[in-house]
This record gives structure tokens, C-alpha cells and sequence, in this order.
């Protein structure tokens, strides 16, 4: 079977907000029918994506070593950071809910770390490995993008609900903002990462036009 | 332009296709990265507008219900969303209440007033004023719409506190699960379609 054609050789460019097909031979700046911009690739992909992940990356300290909130019951005052919570689920039998939030708060921020760096890397050395699953990985990180907001909302309706002055008090601590700001992060990361890089590079290897050239320099 | 119309591009790697009907539960990917080019969407303007009704029916129960309610040695306690949003919204961590706002209420009623707004007119076979501008809203919204989380995370925190006091789940939680399985139906990305049958 042969292969698709390839949009910029067809003078075409997939708008991202509506999905058409838009022609580009007049260097249109908009698209057509819905009127979003349009632009070949997303604009400085690589930077932003880099400069949105390093900014998770910071915040991530942070928000695991700060804690996240702070119980307070019949007077005595504990803070708790994220580990700390799963910890307490696992050592009072819940593993699964300990499960869930390792996944949601730890496991999910991590793999959206290691699979972003690698995609950045794999298409700053235009790597031509495994291109069909790195398609794949991104899909997946975009996928699983927002599950960590979990913590977010747990430590939010807990404060809001255990409200009874002096015999329990729960409350947001510092730690959750920044775990916050780690998910905004990560998803505007994965956001500005254009995938299509990772295919970009097919036309310069290992194809014809290449052996062209050599062939009219040596039959000089 | 007409000629570009039965064409479709993966988003993936960019590579162009034609336009295919589907048939049900079938879906058509790219042969060079396997993503997902087109989806088969069951739903008719009109199935999907009263859903759309019910959706915001059911964000009015999720929200204005609370999501659970505790109790303590007889002192009473109950959180609707808004709540947990304020007690967010204290001290220095006042732009994470935003964030969880936007989440867990504002992006999702937004997605169904448009969807509302959208639909109405489209019944009609006909685009409503704005429509451009609306459905490049749907398309922002989406990725920031996170009822599903939002779900999960109030039943850990029913399983949480389960543990220390006596809690009760209230309406507002039973109305955010169906809420939050009617969007994944209702304002996923084949609202796209109506850009070609309108």
C-alpha cells in the first residue's frame, strides 16, 4: 500500500480548531472557515514546551516537600504533605485509594515529565526511532494530562467540609498551590508539543533526493 | 474553498487523507501513527441538544446540592462545590481557587451554554449568530473541563474522611457522576461535524 500523502506537499495545513483542510498557497493567516490562526507547526513548539516543563519541573519541589494541608483534630495540629497522605491510607489498609492518589498525584506528573523530555530529545537530535510509538507516548501524556488535578480537588471539598472550630479543623497549605501550578504546567507543556516534529525529519533521511545530489557530484 | 473539503489530516503527523463513512463503533486511523482520524458519532443534533438540556439540568443539581455532608459527635457539616473553591481561596494560594473553579465549574457550564446556544440554532439547520466564535470556545474549553477528576476526587475524599467521622454523599455528588459521563458523550471533539453540515 502506498503511502499518504504529506499536507505541505500538497500545499495544505490542518486547521486545529475545526480540523479543515485549509490551502495554503496564498500564506493565509487565518483559517477560512473558523477564523483561528493558522500556522504549519505550532509556534516555537520546542521552546515552550521545554520552557512550560522546566517551570513544572521547578514547581514539583515544592509541592512534595511543602505540605498540603493541615489537620487539626480536638487541638492537636499535623500538616501533611502528598506522600504523606498515601502513606497513611496504606498503613490503614486502603491500599486503593493509597493506589489512586500515588497515581494520580506521583506516578502521572513523573511519566508526563520522562515522556515529554524524551520527545523533546528524540526530535532535537531528529531521531527517526520508534516514531510510530512516540506518536503513541503523546497521545498518552495528553490522555492522562489532568488526572493529577485529583489532590487539587480532594484537599479542597476535605477543607471545605471538616469546618468544626476547636473539636477538627482541616485546611489548604501552601504546597497545594504549587502542585497546582505543577498540573497547569505539564499540560500547557503537552499542549505546545507538536507532534508532527516527530515525523518531520522523513523526508531528509535515508530518501532519494539525497542520493540525487551524490549522483550528480560524482557524474561530474 | 470546496475542493479541500472531503480531506482530512492527522493531526499527528499530518498526513492527508479522504473522508470515509463510518459505520457504527467504527473509527478510521492513520496508517503512518496510528492516531485516531475519525470516530463514529451516533448522536443527532436533536439527541444531542437534549442532552445538552439535561447536562445543564443536572450542573444546576451538582452545584447548587451539596456533595457530601459529615458529621461529627452531632455537629453537622455539608460542602457544595462553590464551597470547596472558597476554602481554596484563603492566604497565598488564592490562584489555585481559579484554577479549580474553572475546572470543576465555570469551563463546564460554559461548554453547555454553548452547546445549548449552538445546538438550538443548528436544529434549525442553520448557524447561530457568533457560531464561529462559540465553537472555537468549545474547542479551548475542553482540555480545562475536568468533571471526570472531579468526580473521582470527591469519592476519595468520601473514602478519606469515612475513616475519622460519619459521611453522607449528597445529590450534588450523584448529579456530578451522570454530569460527568453526559460531557465525555456530549462535548467531545464531533461537535466538530457541525462545521460541515451547516
Amino acid at each position: 500500500m502506498s503511502r499518504a500523502p504529506i499536507a505541505s506537499d500538497l500545499d495544505l495545513c490542518l486547521c486545529h480548531t475545526c480540523g479543515l483542510a485549509c490551502d495554503v498557497r496564498d500564506d493565509p493567516h487565518e483559517c477560512e472557515r473558523c477564523g483561528a490562526p493558522l500556522h504549519r507547526r505550532k509556534t516555537n513548539s520546542m521552546a515552550r514546551t521545554w520552557a512550560y516543563l522546566l517551570a513544572s519541573l521547578v514547581f514539583y519541589i515544592p509541592a512534595n516537600l511543602l505540605p498540603v494541608m493541615n489537620t487539626t483534630m480536638l487541638g492537636s495540629g499535623a500538616d501533611s504533605t502528598i506522600m504523606g497522605g498515601v502513606l497513611e491510607f496504606w498503613q490503614h489498609g486502603a491500599w486503593d485509594i493509597a493506589l489512586i492518589i500515588f497515581i494520580a498525584s506521583v506516578a502521572v506528573p513523573g511519566i508526563k515529565f520522562g515522556a515529554l523530555t524524551l520527545l523533546l530529545i528524540t526530535v532535537q537530535r531528529n531521531s527517526v526511532w520508534a516514531r510510530r510509538e512516540r506518536s503513541r507516548l503523546y497521545r498518552f501524556v495528553e490522555l492522562i494530562g489532568y488526572w493529577s488535578m485529583l489532590d487539587v480537588i480532594v484537599v479542597a471539598l476535605v477543607a471545605a467540609l471538616v469546618k468544626f472550630q476547636a473539636l477538627g479543623d482541616i485546611e489548604p497549605r501552601l504546597g497545594i498551590l504549587f502542585f497546582g501550578l505543577v498540573v497547569v504546567f505539564t499540560m500547557l507543556s503537552a499542549m505546545s508539543f507538536d507532534p508532527r516534529l516527530i515525523w518531520d525529519n522523513d523526508t531528509l533521511r535515508g530518501n532519494p533526493p539525497n542520493e540525487e545530489v551524490m549522483d550528480e557530484v560524482a557524474s561530474h | 474553498m470546496a475542493t479541500t473539503d472531503p480531506l482530512i489530516i492527522c493531526e499527528h503527523c499530518d498526513c492527508v487523507y479522504e473522508k470515509v463513512m463510518l459505520g457504527k463503533h467504527q473509527k478510521t486511523l492513520c496508517t503512518r501513527c496510528g492516531g485516531v482520524l475519525q470516530r463514529y458519532n451516533g448522536l443527532t443534533v436533536e439527541q444531542r441538544l437534549a442532552l445538552a438540556y439535561t447536562a445543564a439540568v443536572l450542573w444546576a443539581f451538582a452545584n447548587f446540592y451539596p456533595v457530601m455532608s459529615i458529621s461529627l459527635q452531632g455537629l453537622k457539616n455539608s460542602a457544595t462545590l462553590w464551597d470547596s473553591v472558597l476554602a481554596l481561596s484563603h492566604g497565598p494560594i488564592t490562584f489555585i481557587a481559579m484554577v479549580a473553579a474553572i475546572a470543576m465549574i465555570i469551563a463546564p457550564l460554559f461548554q453547555v451554554l454553548l452547546l445549548i446556544w449552538v445546538l438550538s440554532y443548528a436544529l434549525a439547520g442553520q448557524r447561530s449568530p457568533g457560531f464561529r466564535f462559540c465553537m472555537r470556545w468549545l474547542e479551548t474549553l475542553r482540555p480545562w473541563s475536568m468533571l471526570e477528576v472531579c468526580l473521582l476526587g470527591a469519592m476519595v475524599a468520601v473514602f478519606k474522611l469515612a475513616g475519622m467521622l460519619d459521611v453522607l454523599p449528597g445529590i450534588g455528588l450523584f448529579a456530578l457522576a451522570v454530569l460527568s459521563l453526559m460531557m465525555i458523550r456530549i462535548a467531545g471533539r464531533d461537535i466538530r461535524e457541525l462545521w460541515d453540515i451547516l
